[in-house]
């Protein structure tokens, strides 16, 4: 429960429907001195979220995970742009903390259940396997950041607003006297409490923001950057050179500090390399197969032929090139309304 | 799902109001209202209630009914005792030094922490490794600049008894006033502020079975103290601001219904805690017993786990129906180890698993069962998940 809207009518339905519900708030890890803007726990969102169990008369407890998400979700943040990729550490933070830690620490209680006000449904096969379903409201669905769950995790878990629309989740908020602010829909990770990631990358990891050449493809120096970590592949704004013809960052090359910049028609790509992959289905899939493929988690869904190959490894094969194909990133992958699991983009293109 | 029936067992935190002392609080709520400083008889009436609730502290203590003030918890009692002689020390002695130990409770812990911001120097006397500090260490450390002393009586955390007559003399000798913080201890021990030759000693209804929102702080005549609260002439000027007489009545209640049955519940207790503490001591491994094992408070019990996270603990032993507490619970769930713990030198990986089982009136011998019958498996959960 973190006190927002969403996770207050979960809680606030599952007590309706008879269950014995127990509240939990997840602790995380901020900077020192920013702990009262952290997104996801501040001291005021714990009061809120107290308020809703004791409106709700449920249990309510802290489960403190700061250090664990620390070393993990920070970490892998950290480490990602050590290495001059993009990394989504959300993803991390729910497959190691949500459904990690906490999910443990649930069925430790003897619970049945972990519920989340994520916008994601499940629905249970002929044959027993669970799967993961887009949330109703198109606009809101997070299955993309759900894509890490395993059929353990599915079997154990509820998403009570996932058949809802945000704004009948805000209604039933009002009629059961529940906060109906949400968390703002913000971009920004929880724990750089609204300050810029790339001063929070100056104090963790000053050498990501080691100035260095910008180049082109054939080598020739453009300019200057300011630190490979400044820039997103696809950007085209602020990269600090002047062209006669419009440049966009292609490629960080980490050993040698270099950025590479060059003309749209160089930056897209229409395949792709995808690892650390995560299926929902009880079962792998086939060894090729065709679906839908989100490259960022509001990226829209674009069709594309998958390959698996021998070393667990996925080829994306798409019909028209994309633009912002960005190592680092999580690829999930639909066939409809099921989502059927992803991975890690580790490289853009036909080379591996 | 059948409504479970939970378990009290932290009566150190509270305990449940005495019916008979609700009984004699409720006609002072409204029938008999009046402000004991009024001149006319609903006032009189008021102050006639005060007066006898004061004579019945003191005869409970074995104190004079002018040695004792009424406050509004054990709390604000430690406050008056420590900030009101240490004001008065200095201003008539010019003595700044107050010697405490590290095992208090944070009333008297942050409050000489503020006081020596304040210009005192506070030194803290060495404890052992039950938390219990020697009268000779006392002694050792007193000054010709003492202003205060101020010992726990039972440690409300790991339940150990100081020998606080021993260090009553101790100062006594010296002539440098004596505080200890009671709290825990009204609740269960026989107190004579004469025989232990205590000077002032606080305690606060709530911790046997009174209601909370009301101390009481034993002043011996001749203590050199200042009031913290000012305003009205009440409490001899030592505490202003209108008695609260429903709740002092209740206070007067349940001190009295204490003393008279506490060699009747001290059995009891004492029965019910070693059962428990050899149980649990035989059945959980990496577990320690906190406190002294026998110089402690009967009803108290409180092991560290070592490898454990209390606070999760705590919230496992909610869930399957029992209130439990710990000497780092924190509704935040902070893993931090208490000063206590650390204090007598358990390191963190054991500080942090702390568990502490109060009992009371209402626990029986099957709950004491029941509870060291689920605590090992609920344990060895806990532990498996780090």
């Amino acid at each position: 429960m973190s006190g927002g809207v969403d996770s207050s009518v979960a809680a606030a339905l599952l007590v309706e429907q008879g269950y014995r519900v127990i509240g939990m708030m997840l602790r995380l890890w901020s900077e020192t001195g920013t702990e009262e803007s952290n997104r996801c726990c501040t001291p005021d969102s714990m009061a809120q979220a107290r308020k809703v169990a004791q409106t709700l008369g449920i249990p309510f407890y802290t489960i403190d995970v700061r250090q664990r998400f620390f070393d993990t979700v920070v970490h892998y943040f950290l480490e990602g742009y050590r290495q001059g990729v993009t990394p989504n550490p959300c993803v991390v933070c729910n497959r190691v903390i949500r459904w990690g830690a906490l999910f443990d620490q649930a069925r430790a209680l003897g619970a049945e259940f972990l519920a989340t006000g994520h916008y994601a449904r499940t629905k249970s096969g002929p044959d027993g396997e669970f799967l993961l379903l887009k949330g109703l409201d198109a606009e809101k669905d997070q299955s993309y950041v759900l894509s890490v769950l395993s059929q353990n995790h599915l079997t154990h878990s509820l998403f009570p607003i996932g058949n809802f629309l945000k704004s009948h989740v805000r209604d039933l908020a009002r009629r059961y006297d529940l906060p109906t602010a949400s968390r703002p829909d913000s971009q920004d990770l929880c724990f750089l409490a609204g300050g810029d990631y790339r001063s929070f990358l100056e104090r963790h990891i000053p050498e990501s923001l080691r100035p260095g050449n910008i180049v082109n493809r054939e080598g020739k120096i453009l300019g200057q950057h300011l630190g490979l970590a400044h820039y997103t592949i696809g950007q085209r704004k602020g990269i600090g050179i002047s062209t006669t013809h419009p440049v966009y960052v292609l490629d960080k090359d980490i050993q040698n500090n270099l950025l590479i910049v060059g003309p749209r028609e160089e930056l897209g790509s229409d395949e792709m390399w995808v690892d650390e992959l995560n299926w929902i289905g009880k079962s792998e899939p086939a060894k090729s197969f065709r679906a839908g493929v989100k490259i960022r988690y509001k990226a829209p869904e674009m069709p594309a032929l998958i390959t698996l190959t021998e070393n667990s490894l996925a080829h994306v094969q798409f019909e028209s090139p994309l633009r912002d194909i960005t190592p680092g990133q999580r690829a999930v992958f639909y066939q409809g309304e099921v989502c059927l699991g992803g991975g890690t983009i580790i490289k853009k293109g036909a080379k591996l | 799902m059948a409504v479970m029936e939970k378990v009290y067992l932290d009566f150190a935190a509270t305990t449940p109001l005495d019916d008979r002392v609700f009984q004699a609080m409720l006609p002072y709520f409204k029938d008999f209202f009046g402000n004991p400083s009024s001149v006319h008889e609903f006032g009189q009436v008021a102050e006639g209630a005060v007066e006898n609730a004061r004579e019945t502290v003191a005869r409970c203590l074995n104190a004079s009914p002018r040695e004792i003030v009424f406050t509004s918890c054990g709390t604000e009692s430690d406050n008056l005792a420590l900030r009101g002689v240490a004001w008065a020390q200095r201003k008539r002695h010019g003595f700044c030094h107050i010697l405490t130990t590290p095992v208090e409770h944070h009333a008297v812990l942050h409050t000489v922490n503020q006081l020596s911001e304040q210009g005192f120097e506070i030194e803290f006397l060495p404890v052992d490794s039950t938390g219990m500090v020697d009268p000779e260490a006392v002694r050792s450390h007193l000054r010709r600049d003492t202003a205060l002393v101020s010992v726990i009586y039972a440690n409300n955390e790991i339940g150990t008894i100081n020998p606080v007559a021993e260090i009553g003399l101790v100062c006594r000798e010296r002539n440098i006033p004596f505080h200890t913080d009671a709290v825990q201890a009204a609740a269960h021990l026989p107190i004579d502020v004469l025989r232990e030759h205590i000077d002032l000693l606080s305690i606060g209804a709530h911790k046997f079975y009174g209601p909370k929102g009301v101390g009481a702080l034993y002043i011996r005549q001749g203590t050199p103290i200042e009031p913290v609260q000012t305003g009205g002439k009440q409490e001899s000027g030592l505490r202003a601001g209108t008695h609260n007489v429903p709740y002092i009545v209740g206070l007067a209640e349940a001190l009295q219904i204490t003393k008279n049955e506490l060699p009747v519940h001290s059995r009891r207790f004492l029965e019910m805690r070693d059962t428990l503490v050899n149980g649990i001591l035989q059945n959980i491994p990496q577990t320690r017993l906190t406190g002294h094992p026998r110089q402690r408070l009967p009803n108290h019990v409180s092991f560290v786990f070592k490898n454990l996270d209390g606070n999760r603990l705590l919230m496992a032993l909610d869930v399957a129906g029992y209130a439990c507490s710990s000497g780092s619970a924190c509704k935040t769930g902070d893993p931090r180890p208490s000063e206590v713990l650390t204090a007598i030198g358990l390191p963190e990986e054991w500080a942090l698993g702390s568990l502490r089982v109060t009992l009371g009136r209402s626990t029986t011998p099957q709950m004491i069962e029941a509870f060291t019958g689920i605590l090992p498996e609920l344990i060895r959960k806990q532990r498996s998940l780090s």
